[in-house]
């Protein structure tokens, strides 16, 4: 019986067999739709890639004032049409390590302060010239100079100094960092002629495909690179078209106008799913939504008054009621387990007792402003209202201020001291720590100062022992779970789909968006 | 000069001036909006760096008059300038985006504005009777019905469950116009459903209206059927308001789209404008500004000509 249904699928997956027949087939054997379709695509996967025809993509979140530099991406239209046409040194691996990319291996020194990269050989770009060792050094400097407006600035500063050295190259740094590779792998970091400093958005790298037609905001069409010396991308041609609305978006993969999209609305995900030629594909993540308080402002100074509103929140109800379901409680950390070296914390629960037992102890009388706005993340005046009914039933009452969307992320967050916000996820908790939770930070949006804990991060950055990294890691969050200004209610996760003209889905990295943005070059159309 | 060109030259004259005004509020109402142009391109990665180095790079600090005088002088030439946000000459990047939106509004137009006037035609053949409850009945419910939901209901039924047309109308240059036709099939449906019932809806009461005239009444004594009477005697006589109402809506499919661009992911102005909105690209807004009041005024200036045209007490004042 078994063997008639595998037989069955690899004729469906070699197009003998129409899938409709196949599942009719399958039923009339006794398996349900569930295990008959989970069995055609391992019978598919097992078939291999499949290569040629056109993979389009509709996705969200480009407009058309973004950029081919990609120095100023800054959505995921913009990451995921650099990943065609441009490669940077490293890149994550699948199992969260780091693959080479233009580089080919890549050492430490035992102190971690200098590490040296090894260029792969004979690697082209689109125009046909040589990598070398100079473009590489130049494009840290255009990301790193004093006038650059890149978005990977932030984890170039504590870099000192970058030199070619033969094939390689070397980076000096200002202090200990053991995860240099994971910030060289950033999106940004594109190995452009030159550096890109002649003409930054021309689109040419290295990558597998190259751009044919860029209409920002629209629509991008780009096709395999000939020479191309890896083995990714699977169809001839990639189109890329920007659906901005999430109907839309819906509605033409539906309709068979697009093959994969991303966001799926968490609300209608489920209906989504039901239909038969489409698969609704969910990647835990480490991105997460968040009230953040200024550890140093009146009345959030106090941490009994912290704790209280950490007590008086109900995350559960809020993973089901904001995300449906479609995402994992938070522990008022921002690391959960897509981090590399995590350790689970216990974890906090809804307590109204205890809610009011510390604002008793604070000493705070009278009500808490709460500022929020629908872009500071999906459902957040919904999330706001959740919060203030049970923050009522432990006795404290929360005032909601609704703030327009625009000018939200100038006016409000990171300069009012309670507000709604959300964070996307980091490779590693160093980064994630440094970028947010360091007392020096730029964007320390809950303005937490704390010596202990900005002692063990750097201490953690030299530490090569992963055992004793781990265990720092677990100290810093539980120092923020209990004293910090962020109430981490839920980590949401990625929800996409695929139909049925395409294959080839894998988890791939927690925490990235469409398969690490490698969906248009992993995937496959299928004959 | 006779009397009518002067007539005319008054009118064109009119709408030049008032376009200069209106260039004057466009160019001062985006230099009050609040908002830093540096905060919303680098969004919520900026550091104070970045912001400092791409402010001072973009040049928002010279004195607004200088910067009017320059504006509007590179206007006249068809100099827009250039985005603050992704250095391309406005334009260019405007001439496609206007030319989409030019496109698919002729065609919204080439389909509604004969329909309109048929469906209005017919409801005055047929007033009170059921055609004429039937038409208005449907047009005003169409017309009621958010513009959107309206696009979701014929993107469910038609593209989703019917797969007729596609629910994406994304066209581009290597596409024939048969191709164009069909990708933008659904926004023209919508399009011609939400401005349907304003203009069938004038084209009935101007000719209801003219229909009490005494000449009406002799038309129908010498013997015309109704239709005759409507089509030789009524319809030109109540041309003017009905061209008035065909221009306001012809304006209306040229610069109040925004929200069809969006449901079917149109690159037309609307959505251009949008984006450009909230990263304060203020050339580019001024530029949208500029051109959709240029298509306002334009169309409402072609629609008082024909009125005078076609008014024989003003062409012929005593």
């Amino acid at each position: 019986m078994n063997n008639h249904m595998k037989h069955l699928a690899s004729q469906a997956v070699a197009g003998k067999l129409s899938r409709r027949d196949f599942l009719g087939k399958a039923a009339a054997l006794g398996f349900t739709a569930v295990s008959a379709n989970l069995l055609l695509s391992s019978a598919a996967k097992a078939a291999g890639p499949q290569k040629g025809g056109t993979i389009r993509l509709g996705l969200q979140g480009g407009s058309t004032t973004d950029s081919l530099d990609p120095a100023l991406v800054t959505n995921t239209v913009g990451l995921m049409v650099t990943r065609l046409w441009g490669e940077t040194l490293v890149e994550l691996a699948d199992d969260g390590g780091i693959e080479g990319k233009l580089a080919e291996s890549y050492e430490a020194s035992a102190d971690a302060r200098t590490w040296t990269f090894k260029l792969r050989q004979g690697v082209t770009y689109s125009n046909g010239q040589n990598v070398t060792t100079e473009d590489v050094v130049k494009t840290m400097e255009r990301h790193s100079g004093e006038d650059t407006k890149s978005g990977a600035l932030g984890i170039m500063r504590g870099i000192k100094d970058v030199r070619a050295d033969g094939d390689s190259v070397v980076f000096e740094l200002d202090s200990p960092n053991a995860d240099l590779p994971y910030l060289l792998a950033d999106y940004h970091l594109i190995i452009q002629p030159g550096g890109g400093n002649d003409d930054p958005a021309a689109a040419i790298g290295t990558g597998p495909y190259i751009m044919k037609s860029s209409d920002m905001g629209v629509r991008f069409v780009a096709e395999k690179n000939p020479n191309y010396w890896g083995d990714l991308g699977n169809a001839d041609t990639v189109e890329i078209i920007v659906i901005n609305d999430d109907t839309a978006r819906v509605a033409a993969l539906q309709s068979g106008q697009v093959d994969v999209i991303d966001r799926v609305p968490p609300r209608t995900a489920k209906l989504v799913d039901r239909a038969p030629n489409i698969t609704v594909h969910s990647t835990s993540a480490a991105g997460h939504y968040v009230f953040i308080m200024h550890c140093n402002t009146a009345p959030f100074d106090n941490n009994d008054l912290r704790m209280a509103l950490k007590y008086g929140i109900n995350r559960q109800e809020m993973v089901d009621k904001i995300l449906n379901g479609y995402g994992t409680v938070g522990n008022d950390t921002p690391i959960n387990a897509s981090y590399p070296m995590y350790t689970e914390l216990e974890q906090r629960q809804f307590d109204p007792d205890k809610a009011m037992f510390h604002l008793k102890k604070s000493g705070h009388d009278g009500g808490i402003l709460l500022r929020t706005s629908d872009n500071s993340f999906p459902g957040a005046p919904d999330a706001s209202a959740l919060f203030q009914q049970s923050l009522n039933s432990a006795g404290i009452k929360l005032d909601v201020k609704r703030e327009p969307n625009d000018g939200y992320w100038s006016e409000v967050w990171n300069n009012k001291p309670f507000c709604t916000s959300y964070w996307g996820g980091r490779p590693t908790q160093d980064q994630m720590f440094t970028t947010a939770y360091l007392s020096t930070a730029d964007w320390n949006d809950t303005r937490f100062n704390n010596e202990q804990f900005d002692q063990i991060l750097v201490a953690a950055r030299g530490e090569l022992d992963v055992a004793k990294r781990t265990q720092m890691y677990a100290d810093m969050s539980t120092i923020l779970r209990d004293e910090g200004g962020l109430i981490c209610p839920m980590f949401n996760d990625f929800v996409e789909a695929t139909t049925d003209n395409v294959d080839g889905w894998v988890e791939g990295i927690p925490g990235q968006v469409l398969m690490n943005g490698y969906a248009a070059s992993k995937l496959w159309v299928k004959a | 000069m006779s009397p009518i060109f002067k007539l005319l030259a008054q009118r064109i004259a009119l709408s030049l001036l008032l376009l200069l005004l209106i260039s004057v509020v466009i160019f001062a109402g985006t230099m009050v909006l609040p908002g830093d142009v540096a905060q919303s391109i680098l969004g919520q990665s900026a550091t104070p760096e970045a912001l400092a180095n791409l402010r001072a790079e973009l040049g928002v600090n010279d004195p607004p008059v200088q910067r009017y005088f320059a504006w509007l002088f590179g206007a006249i030439q068809g100099d827009l300038g250039t985005a603050l946000t992704s250095g391309q000459d406005i334009s260019e990047a405007l001439a496609s985006r206007f030319w989409n939106t030019l496109f698919l509004a002729f065609w919204a137009a080439v389909v509604a504005v004969p329909l309109a006037i048929f469906l209005g035609l017919l409801a005055v053949r047929f007033k009170d009777r059921w055609p004429d409850k039937l038409i208005s009945g449907v047009t005003l419910a169409s017309i009621s019905i958010p513009e959107f939901l309206i696009g979701y209901v014929l993107m469910y039924l038609i593209a989703v469950q019917l797969r007729w047309f596609p629910s994406v109308a994304m066209i581009n240059d290597n596409m024939s116009l048969f191709e164009k036709l069909n990708a933008i099939a659904l926004p023209i449906a919508v399009l011609t459903l939400v401005v349907l019932a304003h203009m069938m809806r004038m084209t009935r009461a101007a000719i209801l209206n003219v229909m009490q005239s005494a000449y009406i009444e002799t038309a129908e004594l010498k013997g015309l059927n109704a239709f005759q009477v409507i089509y030789r005697h009524a319809f030109p006589n109540a041309i003017a308001p009905i061209v008035n109402v065909v221009m306001l809506n012809l304006a209306y499919l040229v610069v109040g789209v925004v929200v069809i661009e969006v449901v079917f992911v149109y690159p037309g102005m609307g959505q251009y404008l949008v984006d450009h909105v909230s990263k304060r690209d203020v050339p580019v807004v001024q530029a949208c500004g500029l051109i959709f009041a240029a298509v306002y005024i334009g169309l409402n200036m072609i629609a008082d000509i024909v009125a005078i045209l076609s008014n024989p007490r003003l062409r012929h004042p005593k």
